[in-house]
């Protein structure tokens, strides 16, 4: 059903031109690499001082503050990136069930981020307790996911 | 040093690591996703020397909680990327990529080695700078940048264009490569 679509994505001129480049491809996956790097740390160490484990004599909501812009960033070079990787391939990611494992959990981790381990981590009076280690498990589960799903759709 | 790859490349556990269907696959992607986990909290501190980020934290506290994670994120990345050298020895020793990694690798490690064995040592003095002392922040600067170039070149790894098997080549590349061309 959605095969038609993927066509498209494909035959679309950024999809062609990244396909059809011999550096391209290569040279947008470094970048993208370069952004997981960027994400992993800026989401890390939120998590990590959520585990209590980091840097604990930081308030929670101190460290989740000065991370974000660099969790934007991070986010954002992986979304530039990532959708010119997508077209240039985008049929064979149809056919890929990484690419859609991926593609599923993708939301949850956003959604989480933004949402609830946002929201709770920005709570100024949130101390290191069961609830601030649940979001840093579940934020370092779905990263992971989506983390190594990504770096499967190149295997599968 | 040629002959010796040549012999680590044909013992039986290379071979079975090179061609196995999973076992590749997973430690080349343990060796990426660990990136997060060590470039990821490197960065984050390079960042604190810098002054860009985390200012209110004390350098001290930075190094003392989280260079564990790095320094953890680091040993994967060792264990997983000699597996992978040792998978492939001879190719991975003429690839130009690896070849420039390898020099960035020793780059990085002597910025690691003067910062903590240096600059670290007067740590007291600007532990709660919001912006450390120049020489710290060139350390944090250098630390980014070598090893985002590290990564770079870590990837194009995979990239055979310049392999010695391709020829030809401009004569910079196959001496780069360390290429042993049979004469014509």
């Amino acid at each position: 059903m959605l095969l038609p679509l993927f066509e498209w994505f494909e035959a679309t001129a950024l999809g062609t031109a990244v396909r059809q480049s011999l550096w391209a491809f290569p040279a947008i996956e470094a970048v993208h690499l370069l952004g997981l790097c960027l994400l992993g740390g800026s989401v890390l160490i939120v998590d990590l001082r959520l585990l209590g484990v980091g840097l604990r004599r930081s308030a929670i909501a101190e460290i989740a503050a000065r991370a974000r812009p660099w969790l934007m960033g991070g986010i954002a070079i992986m979304l530039l990136t990532g959708i010119p990787l997508f077209l240039s391939e985008a049929i064979k990611c149809y056919y890929n069930t990484s690419f859609w494992v991926k593609m599923s959990t993708l939301p949850f981790a956003l959604g989480f981020t933004f949402g609830v381990k946002g929201r709770m981590a920005a709570d100024r009076t949130l101390e290191t307790s069961a609830r601030s280690r649940v979001l840093g498990v579940l934020s370092i589960v779905l990263w992971f996911t989506v983390a190594a799903a990504g770096r499967w759709i190149g295997f599968s | 040093m040629r002959s010796f790859l040549e012999w680590l490349g044909q013992t039986p556990w290379s071979i079975a690591l090179l061609e196995s269907f999973w076992v590749w696959p997973l430690v080349e992607s343990t060796h990426v996703l660990a990136l997060g986990l060590f470039a990821g909290t490197a960065w984050m501190m390079d960042l604190r020397l810098l002054g860009l980020s985390f200012r209110v934290v004390p350098v001290s506290e930075f190094r003392n909680r989280m260079l564990p994670w790095t320094r953890g994120g680091f040993a994967v990345m060792a264990v997983t990327g000699f597996l992978l050298l040792y998978s492939n020895p001879v190719r991975y020793y003429h690839n130009i990529f690896f070849r420039v990694k390898v020099i960035l690798l020793v780059v990085a490690a002597v910025n690691v080695w003067w910062f903590h064995a240096r600059t670290y040592r007067r740590v007291a003095e600007w532990d709660r700078d919001p912006r450390p002392p120049q020489a710290v922040r060139v350390a944090g600067a250098v630390s980014l940048l070598v090893w985002a170039l590290v990564v770079v070149s870590g990837r194009f790894i995979a990239y055979n264009w310049f392999d010695c098997d391709i020829q030809p080549q401009p004569d910079f590349v196959n001496w780069a490569s360390g290429c042993v061309l049979q004469a014509e």
